[in-house]
């Protein structure tokens, strides 16, 4: 490494007199049979040090657990909440919003898009007094909220903040994240709504007011996840999720933003796979990727600009249908990685999901699974208790460097911006061609048996589908229906046209944010599909090719 | 359309070419509603192909008449729909119910992520086939095969 003595341990000073300075858990810092452990081990740069592969925290989870967020929403939004208030009884930390299908993609649950859909697959949101339902008899001033939502994110993030201000909460107490990630759309999740440049307008319109006026808010979770589930490889993941963080930050300091200014305040969302050492490489080569970027190419100066924070989730494209029990086994092994990864969020997914939206008892066993992690395996009592192993390291480089040739590669196709990269790649069918051919090798090695999935093509007797799966209530979109009906009935419908028509000027002048608009047409208990189809008036809708 | 092959519809070209057999038989596959999950499709899509049927490939957010209009068209023996978003015993049924009322004699597969208890429901509506998580590429091919042989009694 060429550094000398000296150097390392001022770094060692450093970091100890950082980790000194911060707040601790109140346990015992040692093994279960009492041997003392150090919050670290190995070599410097150490945790809390450019670049930060070791972590971001000088003492990581000494001073504070993981938040441990799951994921929930289906059917009306009193479903939901009863969900969210079990969830947060149990010790879970924070909410994390699932909204339904039309709801995602900015129809309303009456549209003729939507039938089938209402209430299915999450909670369906048609106007601001769902908003109010889900979130009644929960204080919003406590409590951390994720949304996950991505078309139509300004209509989500405005109606949370007009329910916050009912109840009496500033939206500058609000904290939370919504996903807001509209590139990942265009390449893997496919619920995007208007054509990308316009939907950046959109994006970077929420970066600005959440930078003014929502302080703890986080304006975008950039989000591997789901490049990961439709396909991608895990460095594929890696790199396609950073490039889109970097053209985040560039078309916000485009649109007359400070770097250090925000940030800080983007996230990242990560998928934990089955492949514990692959994941771990890609966990730690993600923080130390962001810094260099961040610091070297775009020049940020304030170091939380520099340290990438993320969410992890467990791969539920690995949970299997057949003997569904053993995919808790699997999701232990996926959350441990992202322990050992250094991860700041976790959802660890339900063993059921192969087949529908987790009961509420296999969810309990999956916050339970990460309890388990945190608790009792001793993940949580050393920083990065991994690094410094050989092949560790190596894998953290080849992680590194395959990303590093994907993002030459998107610099030129953008002409020197990853930005421009971007756009072009999600046009020329880049991103969406390597997921697809990555997907099927996978998939024809599964066939060919040179890769065993336990349950699947191999080890395969004992199978007992027959579990009780949640089952949304039929009456879901019924009830929806009559609920929309009344609020359209109730509301002032000439409040609603003239707010509309004011968002509607807002969108033709690229100058003025959304925001304002958004949340004052939210108000008027205007749709989510009215807002929507106000919006792609002025944008656009955006149409895949349908490439194989 | 002179080599078959999995068809990007909106671009009109042919991306892929399948092998050659004696008589090709023509499967139009599509995402039917909201639903953005296409990675199953779209693997399912190259597995027919290197079986060597020819793939009309719709993509996402079709409807049942959209794809009617596809099966009517390009002359297709079998309707192939993956559903990832709990919407298949309303959306299966009125798949099979469109294809009727257009007097289309061409069986319906399902798959994606059906329950097991919803499968029978299915095949009572006139679905001919669902195909659970963790279908082999084999059990695709039969499945579909077998469904066309069947519908031509």
């Amino acid at each position: 490494m060429g550094e000398d003595a000296t150097d390392r341990s001022a770094s060692e000073d450093r970091w100890r007199a950082a980790y000194n300075a911060g707040t601790r858990r109140d346990v015992p810092y040692e093994t279960m049979s009492g041997v003392p452990l150090e919050p670290v081990y190995g070599d410097a740069p150490f945790p809390g040090q450019f670049p930060y592969t070791r972590g971001i925290h000088p003492g990581m989870y000494r001073g504070r657990l993981w938040t441990m967020r799951m994921f929930a929403g289906f059917g009306t939004a009193e479903d939901t909440n009863a969900r969210f208030k079990e969830i947060l009884r149990n010790g879970g930390g924070g909410l994390s919003t699932a909204f339904d299908m039309p709801t995602l993609m900015g129809h309303d649950s009456d549209s003729e898009w939507s039938e089938g859909e209402v209430g299915r697959a999450g909670v369906a949101i048609d106007t601001l007094a769902d908003m109010e339902d889900l979130f009644a008899g929960i204080d919003l001033g406590n409590v951390s909220t994720s949304m996950t939502i991505n078309g139509p994110a300004n209509i989500a993030l405005a109606q949370y903040v007009a329910v916050a201000e009912k109840g009496g909460v500033d939206r500058d107490r609000l904290s939370g994240t919504i996903q807001n990630d509209i590139l990942k759309e265009y390449q893997a999740q496919k619920e995007y709504i208007y054509p990308p440049r316009p939907s950046m307008r959109i994006v970077t319109d929420m970066m600005r007011f959440t930078t003014a006026e929502m302080p703890r808010w986080h304006p975008v979770s950039i989000s591997g996840y789901h490049i990961r589930e439709a396909g991608s490889t895990a460095a594929q993941e890696l790199a396609f999720t950073l490039a889109n963080g970097f053209a985040y930050v560039e078309a916000a300091v485009a649109a007359g933003l400070n770097i250090d200014e925000f940030a800080r305040r983007l996230s990242f969302f990560f998928n934990s796979h089955s492949d514990f050492f692959e994941e771990l490489g890609k966990f730690r080569a993600a923080r130390r990727i962001w810094a260099r970027w961040m610091r070297d190419h775009y020049q940020a100066r304030d170091e939380r600009s520099w340290q990438c924070r993320f969410h992890t989730q467990t791969a539920g494209v690995s949970l299997t249908a057949q003997q569904p029990e053993i995919n808790i086994a699997r999701v232990a092994l996926q959350a441990f990685a992202a322990a050992a990864g250094g991860t700041q969020s976790l959802h660890t997914d339900s063993y059921d999901e192969a087949h529908a939206l987790p009961t509420e008892d296999a969810a309990r066993i999956a916050l339970r699974t990460q309890q388990i992690v945190a608790h009792e395996t001793g993940v949580a009592m050393v920083a990065d208790p991994f690094g410094g192993a050989p092949f560790i390291e190596w894998m953290t480089d080849e992680m590194e460097r395959q990303a590093e040739a994907v993002f030459a590669h998107l610099l030129d196709l953008g002409g020197g911006s990853i930005l421009e990269g971007v756009y072009e790649g999600i046009e020329n069918g880049y991103f969406v061609g390597e997921i697809a051919d990555a997907a099927y090798r996978f998939e024809r090695e599964v066939n060919a048996q040179r890769r065993i999935i336990v349950g699947v093509n191999a080890f395969t007797e004992g199978d007992n589908p027959e579990k009780s799966l949640l089952r949304i209530d039929p009456t879901v979109e019924e009830i929806q229906l009559k609920r929309l009906g009344e609020v359209k009935q109730r509301r002032n419908s000439d409040a609603v046209a003239a707010s509309l028509a004011a968002l509607g000027m807002a969108a033709e002048s690229p100058d003025t944010n959304l925001m304002p608009a958004t949340i004052d047409a939210v108000k008027t208990y205007a749709t989510e599909g009215e807002i929507t189809r106000c919006l792609s008036e002025v944008f656009g809708t955006y149409t895949e090719a349908a490439i194989v | 359309m002179p080599f078959g092959g999995v068809r990007d519809i909106y671009r009109g070209g042919n991306r892929l070419s399948p092998a050659q057999t004696p008589e090709r038989l023509r499967v139009v596959l599509a995402k039917l509603g909201l639903d953005g999950h296409d990675r199953g499709l779209k693997v399912v899509a190259r597995i027919l192909r290197d079986s060597g049927m020819e793939v009309i490939f719709l993509g996402l957010r079709q409807t049942t008449s959209s794809i009617v209009a596809a099966v009517e068209q390009e002359d297709a023996d079998a309707v192939g729909l993956s559903m990832h978003n709990a919407g298949h015993l309303t959306l299966g049924p009125k798949m099979v119910r469109a294809l009727d009322e257009a007097g289309l004699d061409v069986p319906v597969v399902i798959g994606g992520i059906i329950p097991p208890e919803d499968e029978r429901q299915l095949l009572d509506a006139g679905v001919a086939a669902v195909l659970g998580p963790g279908a082999s590429a084999t059990e695709v091919v039969e499945s579909v095969r077998s469904a066309i042989v069947a519908s031509r009694g």
